[in-house]
């Protein structure tokens, strides 16, 4: 397949048959995966920029490992390590990343909108990685990727998201992907973590747990940022624990073998409690290894695109 | 009658060719163009079928002079100025240091007077608390002697109703009249985007219309209470205007102001292809919906909306040109208000007597500002405007050192070829 596209910036840029696409790569790098020698000469003297101005070990640890196993120089830039604690400007990092001439350079950002900030300066490809609360879409195409594995098919399944999808480029970025797959959303969380005008978004909306959670077929949960509380969008933890974190009891009102998810890293015993993570029906383990495979998939398709596969 | 010692010949005004006959820098008479005349000592400018219009008004500048000079200063922004058609300028406050002192206003005015002194004239608007602070009030009878024609707290909302009540009180001893910049202080956030499905989708925190209305409401209570007027800065949605519609109908001595920006651009810019998170859309209030936009057009024409300003907010290349949560809010406008707003009067959504009344009769009615309606007397500001002309918004076509505006790269209709202010020349 010829990948068209020069930049990650969110799923909503993909078409159905594009994600699926993506899929199909991942499932090859998957077999990979199983192998005693994991690594394939497929990027070798390609480079990958790994621009986290935000901290994430997680999915900087999962592109990095993407990009080792295709054979790809991987470097990284941290909010630390760069000089933007110098102050310096995001225009001004893009120009330094630019003059060092990788091939992609992937982006976490505090700021929504700054994927395509580099991205529209840059000619390389723009993988974003999250940029504040707008988009994440390689998280929403794991996780997707990960109940595909489980399924095979996501229509016709019910998909509810929990927790706070305010400040939730996760939540984002599941919810137009999602949806594109055929699934069902709906959200769940108090009204202080919903957007503004949810009700324009396809999905429908819960405050009550034990309605949201009767028969779906998978829970996401989201990570709760435990300075939420400061900003007075909650009054107390322990009671948005009782009220919205995941526990047995909600899963049985849910479709049997439900799944359940959650993008880590995890506060145990807030949004979800401890039991439920290692739970049968967890899918947190299959989602950090979807990550490289998905990872592999787009830093292969779009570092190869201009047909020189 | 007095003899003329400048006369415009043939120019275009309400479709008649025109000669202007101005002596001593007022008008004197404006009648039907004859073929020929006896000029005697006077200048002759001759207008070549151009039209001709009063000069412009505008109530809410900011000129950025002491402070920031490399955004813009007197002398740049004046340029703008008398390139954009405007007369009278009244620049705010929140400069640095804050326009909250008789040699702040002095040096605004000073330098006014070295780089433009035929005009257009500077009209500062003197802090209304100390360092725009919100706590104590400014010594405003020191600045309205040295000049200051209004007063405001323009960028940093009051949040004491106390303190703005007695604000208002203050200033009306001077004859004054309070400009308010309406934002709650804890609902509304300075963020530039409206909150709603755009804002949702973006993932930006944002900026509820009521944030702005709810100030609205507290500021019409205050002048209905002490019966004193407060001009409401940069009105930008529905809620404010039905507010504001209902005063007026009370009787309470509110006056509001909207920009050439709510007038034609939504928080859907935000969104586009192209302009997606543009930061030169920016601004506070921010843009609003389709809905607000055709509200405010509605609210120009009937009047409930008295005036228009630019809400003039030029910023340099490297603060827009990052982040947008980082960059700071404002549109220039001073350049561009001209043919975006009669663009509206030539599409037939504005109508003329609006487009008169918003940037000339009203504003200068609201703070007792010179004004040019043709009538013999009145000062002789106008200029000649070529409305046919095209031109592209660019850097190098804006005369103000702010070249933050979403209309970059696009190609408006109209331009001042000759301004005169008191019947001389200034470009
Ligand atoms: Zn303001």
């Amino acid at each position: 397949m010829k990948w068209l596209h020069k930049d990650l910036l969110d799923v909503s840029q993909l078409s159905r048959s594009e994600v699926m696409a993506i899929f199909e790569t991942a499932g090859r790098f998957q077999e990979l995966q199983e192998r005693p020698v994991k690594k394939v000469p497929t990027l070798k003297g390609r480079s990958v920029i790994l621009f986290f101005a935000e901290p994430s070990t997680r999915t900087k640890t999962s592109f990095d490992v993407a990009g080792k196993r295709l054979s790809a120089d991987t470097f990284s830039l941290s909010k630390s390590s760069s000089s933007l604690t110098k102050g310096e400007s995001l225009k001004d990092t893009a120009l330094t990343l630019q003059a060092m001439a990788p091939d992609a350079i992937v982006i976490r950002h505090w700021c929504s909108g700054a994927a395509r900030f580099l991205a529209d300066r840059l000619d390389c490809s723009v993988i974003n990685a999250g940029d504040g609360r707008h988009a994440h879409p390689t998280q929403a195409l794991l996780d997707s990727f990960t109940l595909h594995q489980e399924w095979g098919d996501l229509a016709g399944k019910t998909v509810l998201i929990l927790g706070d999808i305010a400040h939730s480029r996760v939540a984002r970025s599941n919810v137009i992907l999602l949806n594109k797959l055929g699934a069902k959303v709906r959200l769940c969380g108090p009204r202080t973590l919903l957007p503004p005008a949810v009700r324009t978004w396809p999905v429908e909306v819960y405050s009550d747990l034990n309605e949201a959670v009767r028969n779906v077929d998978a829970v996401m949960c989201l990570r709760l940022q435990l300075e939420r509380q400061k900003d007075g969008l909650l009054p107390d933890l322990r009671e948005y624990a009782r009220t919205y974190g995941l526990g047995q009891k909600h899963v049985d009102l849910a479709n049997q073998d439900v799944k359940i998810m959650h993008p880590g890293p995890m506060n145990r015993g807030v949004e979800i409690s401890s039991d439920l993570a290692d739970a049968a029906g967890s899918l947190v383990l299959d989602q950090v290894s979807s990550g490289v495979v998905i990872r592999m998939a787009l830093l292969f398709l779009y570092m190869t695109r201009k047909g020189e596969e | 009658m007095a003899k003329a010692d400048l006369i415009v010949r043939r120019a275009k005004m309400d479709g008649k060719d025109v000669d202007v006959f101005v002596s001593r820098g007022k008008i004197v008479e404006v009648k039907k163009s004859v073929r020929s005349l006896d000029p005697g000592d006077a200048i002759v400018e001759e207008a070549f079928g151009l039209t001709l219009m009063a000069s412009m008004t505008d109530v809410h500048v900011h000129l950025r002079e002491p402070g920031y000079e490399y955004k813009e200063d007197v002398e740049s922004g004046l340029r703008a100025a008398a390139w954009g058609g405007f007369s009278n300028i009244m620049c705010m406050a929140n400069t640095k240091p804050v326009n909250d002192c008789d040699s702040v206003t002095e040096l605004m005015l000073e330098k006014a007077r070295k780089y433009w002194p035929k005009g257009p004239r500077l009209f500062p608007i003197g802090a209304l608390t100390k360092g725009l602070s919100g706590k104590e009030l400014a010594p405003m009878a020191e600045l309205a002697r040295a000049g200051c024609a209004a007063f405001s707290n323009d960028g940093v909302p009051v949040k004491s109703s106390k303190i703005f009540r007695l604000a208002v009180e203050y200033a009306s001893d001077w004859d004054r009249v309070v400009i308010d910049h309406c934002e709650d202080p804890y609902l509304g956030v300075a963020a530039g985007v409206n909150e709603g499905e755009v804002s949702s989708r973006l993932g930006l925190p944002a900026q509820p219309d009521i944030a702005e209305a709810l100030q609205v409401g507290r500021d019409i209570l205050l002048a209905e209470y002490l019966d004193l007027p407060i001009h409401l800065a940069h009105i930008s949605c529905k809620k404010s205007v039905d507010l504001i519609r209902f005063a007026k109908q009370r009787g309470v001595k509110i006056t509001a102001e909207t920009t050439p920006h709510y007038l034609t651009m939504t928080e859907d810019i935000l969104e586009a292809e192209g302009t997606q998170y543009d930061t030169n859309a920016k601004v506070n209030p921010p843009l609003r919906t389709e809905a607000d936009r055709l509200c405010m057009i509605e609210a120009l024409n009937d009047g409930t909306i008295d005036c228009l300003a630019t809400d003039h907010a030029p910023h340099a290349l490297h603060e827009k040109e990052t982040e947008f949560d980082v960059a700071p809010c404002g549109i220039t406008g001073l350049d561009t208000a001209l043919s975006v707003t009669w663009q509206l009067v030539r599409d037939g959504v504005l109508t003329r007597e609006a487009f008169t009344r918003a940037w000339t009769t009203a504003p200068t009615a609201i703070f007792k500002l010179p004004v040019n309606t043709f009538k013999p007397g009145d000062p002789a500001d106008f200029f000649l405007f070529d409305e046919d002309e095209q031109w592209t918004v660019s850097a190098t076509t804006l005369y103000s050192k702010g070249k933050n505006t979403p209309l970059l790269g696009s190609t408006l209709k109209g331009r001042v070829k000759t301004h005169f202010i008191a019947g001389k020349k200034i470009v």
